[in-house]
């Protein structure tokens, strides 16, 4: 197989992965939002915080308030953290690729990309908002399990896979930090209700809520969620999982041993911490670290199997 | 209202299917029964049911919009076909396999003695000036001294019934995935007629074509490593591309897919790591196949290929600089060439050509240009050129003017009227012009496509036959007569 083609494929499952991601996450907010009193309420900010482009963010617009951050995460083509960018990126490396792709596949991703286009105003309302980003996970759930039940699984199945779990992974440790940091002070026991509604909702944002229930059959409450979304073996947004996932991968690639060496330490890293024995600052400091790995693990898949970076030379 | 022949318009042209009104032509006059027997309703019902099938089939080719970016559309095609009798055919592809044999012959002399100048056939002056001769090629032998593997000639037919050649593309001919996709789709909606006339068969081409270039590896092999070579998606014939890798199941790459080595040797860059490669079938131009020894600002191509292929480690189809015989005042001596070379008379003619080098052709065409066709020697896809019968005094003024500032850069030919063939118009059948592209490859030996692929104009009147222009296709069947 081309490496040009393996990092097609793996940047298909990635923006696929992202645009999911990402309509789970604004529509969590809005939900969480209306369950909380509105002096507390922590409003869109960190939802921008998320996806780590605040500093371009404020560059471009003039507050966080609400309808500007939700353009900026549906329909705001300059960044590549929107839902529209992440779809049309999806579609344009599955145009290349269309040889290893099933056509349902592909048919699939093109009305996905010109739904998110077309009825990107009905996103932006309050009204239209939840109907317009169920469709838009329903649909990345539909390629997904079509790529999954019809494509050939060999080396281009392997780096679909690679693509997904890296970019779950990150996303996960993103909402981890971001949601945390944001929380309530620990001891303000009259806000103890609201401090349970806010972790409810990271949960939510990754539908792990009743995952949750059904593996740690207790309420809902800071130490045991950390815990579940970073370690947990069967949950498959847990970081645990998606770092495992992408391990089970590269061993059945050839020439693996590099990247392998450093999912292996990522993985053991992530077995021997105890974030949520963490305060706030440290958590942040750890899922920093965290990331920094996840990058360090994209950085050896790409220099493997993907083609060097392209270099153009000006004329003299 | 229902199909009646004796209605049909062909006196003055040349139909391939109606000989006069009313009377089909040679051994296929019973189609025009058939047709006529399926009704217009019938017709119109089956030529929609073809344009679901190209839909769903994913058949397109890409035009580039006006707002700067590509749309694919669904390919032009109409679904009556062009008959030509095998008897007929023989003598055409023998026509070919000369011609492009002769070609081959030329191209390989140009860049080594140039014999055919010292004798005094071929004008010194005619080669200097041509665009597509490469320097960087003169010397080299490429394997079994074959320059153009895949040519794609055009062939018109006059309202006298001889057939010309009018021209032949040496550089990147394309077209061939519409043929064999014509002849899926006119299986689909005309099974009854075809089990009839038993076309003879065309979708041999892509092993044709990955035999031709095998036979031009480097390193024998039962299965040499060959890569198709696309400047990309955005291509107008990106779909040909991705079509022939796929029929021949071998690769399809683009430049940044490859390179060099200090061996001199091309690889590929998989996800195994890299893998020679033996052949490449570039659809390329010259000019952007290796910026080190042409144009360094493309990032098309392949840094070191010409390196490669000089060394023959990799060979190139078609090579580098056979594009010198794709030139159209070149065209005007191919007469001449097939008898220096094979010491024998063209089976095909040649389209009447001025050559407006020469003076008494030159004062002809500023004469009669409301007669004739101009072309520039380097352009294709029907661009640049001056239609004298649907040109204005304006036209024919500015054209006047651009020949006398250039002359080797022109030729002229009579206006010819191309043949006809009956086309769904609406719900009726009308004559609309067509031209022929067969395609000749040649290697360790010659094959020409069974027919080739039929260009109609679809515009009433029009002979611009090209998809960029208003161009349709039709399915052409070569019938045992």
């Amino acid at each position: 197989m081309l490496s040009r083609v393996a990092e097609n494929i793996y940047w298909l499952a990635r923006y696929v992965e992202r645009a999911e991601n990402t309509a789970r996450i604004v529509s969590v907010n809005a939900n969480l939002l209306l369950d909380l009193p509105r002096g507390i309420a922590p409003g869109w900010q960190p939802l921008v915080y998320i996806t780590g482009a605040n500093a371009w963010f404020e560059e471009h617009y003039p507050d966080y308030g609400e309808p500007n951050v939700v353009h900026f995460l549906i329909g705001d083509e300059r960044h590549s953290g929107s839902i529209l960018y992440a779809v049309a990126a999806a579609r344009e490396n599955c145009r290349t690729i269309r040889d290893f792709v099933p056509r349902e596949a592909w048919e699939l991703l093109n009305e996905l990309y010109l739904y998110a286009r077309d009825e990107l105003e009905r996103g932006t309302t309050k009204g239209g908002r939840h109907g317009y980003l169920k469709h838009i996970i329903q649909s990345t759930q539909g390629i997904n399990g079509l790529l999954s039940g019809t494509m050939l699984h060999d080396q281009g199945y392997e780096f679909l896979h690679l693509g997904r779990f890296m970019e779950r992974a990150d996303m996960t440790t993103r909402i981890i930090d971001v949601r945390s940091a944001n929380l309530l002070p620990h001891s303000t026991t009259d806000l103890q209700p609201f401090e349970t509604i806010q972790w409810v909702s990271v949960l939510k944002s990754m539908t792990a809520y009743q995952a949750y229930r059904r593996s740690e059959q207790v309420r809902v409450q800071r130490e045991r969620v950390l815990r579940f979304l970073f370690q947990h073996k069967a949950f498959p947004r847990a970081v645990w999982h998606c770092i495992e996932s992408t391990r089970q991968s590269l061993e059945k690639l050839p020439r693996k041993d590099a990247a392998l060496r450093v999912a292996g330490r990522v993985k053991r890293n992530l077995e021997a911490a105890e974030p949520w024995l963490l305060d706030q600052q440290q958590l942040h400091a750890y899922v920093d670290e965290l990331q920094l790995s996840i990058g360090e693990l994209h950085t050896e898949i790409a220099k493997t199997w993907f083609p060097p970076p392209l270099v153009l030379e000006a004329a003299a | 209202m229902s199909i009646d022949w004796n209605l049909y318009p062909c006196q003055d042209l040349y139909d391939e299917l109606v000989a006069a009104p009313g009377q089909g032509r040679n051994a296929f006059a019973g189609l025009l029964d058939d047709l006529k027997a399926l009704g217009p309703d019938e017709l119109v019902a089956r030529q929609e049911a073809a344009e679901v099938a190209i839909k769903e089939m994913g058949i397109t080719f890409t035009v580039y919009s006006e707002e700067g970016g590509t749309i694919d559309r669904a390919w032009p095609f109409d679904i009556i076909p062009r008959i030509i009798p095998k008897s007929e055919w023989d003598r055409v592809e023998a026509g070919l396999k000369q011609r492009v044999q002769a070609l081959n012959l030329f191209i390989d002399d140009l860049y080594h003695d140039q014999r055919i100048i010292k004798d005094g056939v071929f004008p010194a002056a005619v080669l200097a000036k041509s665009v597509n001769f490469r320097p960087q090629c003169v010397g080299v032998n490429p394997p079994l001294g074959i320059w153009a593997h895949i040519c794609g000639s055009d062939l018109v037919r006059d309202a006298d019934g001889t057939i010309y050649v009018l021209e032949d593309n040496l550089r990147v001919p394309s077209g061939v995935s519409y043929m064999l996709e014509n002849r899926l789709v006119t299986k689909r909606v005309f099974p009854e007629l075809f089990e009839h006339y038993a076309p003879l068969p065309v979708d041999d081409y892509p092993s044709q074509l990955f035999d031709t270039l095998a036979a031009l590896s480097p390193r024998p092999a039962d299965y040499p490593q060959v890569a198709v070579l696309t400047p990309g998606i955005y291509n107008s014939a990106y779909f040909e591309h991705s079509y022939l890798a796929q029929q021949m199941g071998c690769e399809l790459v683009e430049g940044r897919d490859l390179f060099v080595d200090t061996d001199d040797c091309v690889y590929m860059r998989t996800v195994d790591g890299p893998k020679q490669v033996d052949v490449i079938y570039r659809r390329i131009d010259d000019l952007f196949l290796d910026p080190e020894a042409f144009d360094p600002t493309s990032t098309l191509g392949v840094p070191g290929l010409m390196r490669a292929w000089t060394a023959g480690t990799v060979a190139l189809a078609n090579a580098p600089g056979a594009g010198v015989a794709d030139d159209k005042v070149v065209y005007a001596f191919v007469p001449e060439i097939i008898k220096y070379y094979l010491d024998a008379d063209a089976i095909l003619p040649n389209v009447p050509t001025y050559r407006c080098m020469e003076p008494e052709a030159l004062a002809y065409t500023l004469a009669n240009m409301e007669r004739m066709v101009v072309k520039p020697a380097n352009e294709s896809g029907g661009y640049g050129m001056l239609v004298g019968p649907a040109s204005t005094a304006a036209d024919r003024a500015q054209f006047a003017r651009l020949i006398q500032a250039d002359p080797r850069n022109y030729i002229a030919q009579p206006a010819l009227k191309l043949s006809t063939v009956p086309t769904i118009i609406g719900r009726g059948l009308e004559p609309r012009h067509v031209d022929l592209r067969p395609f000749i490859l040649s290697a360790d030996r010659q094959q020409v496509t069974m027919g080739g692929l039929t260009r109609v104009a679809l515009r009433k009147g029009s002979l611009v036959v090209n998809s960029s222009q208003g161009g349709g296709s039709k399915d052409t069947w070569i019938v045992p007569d």
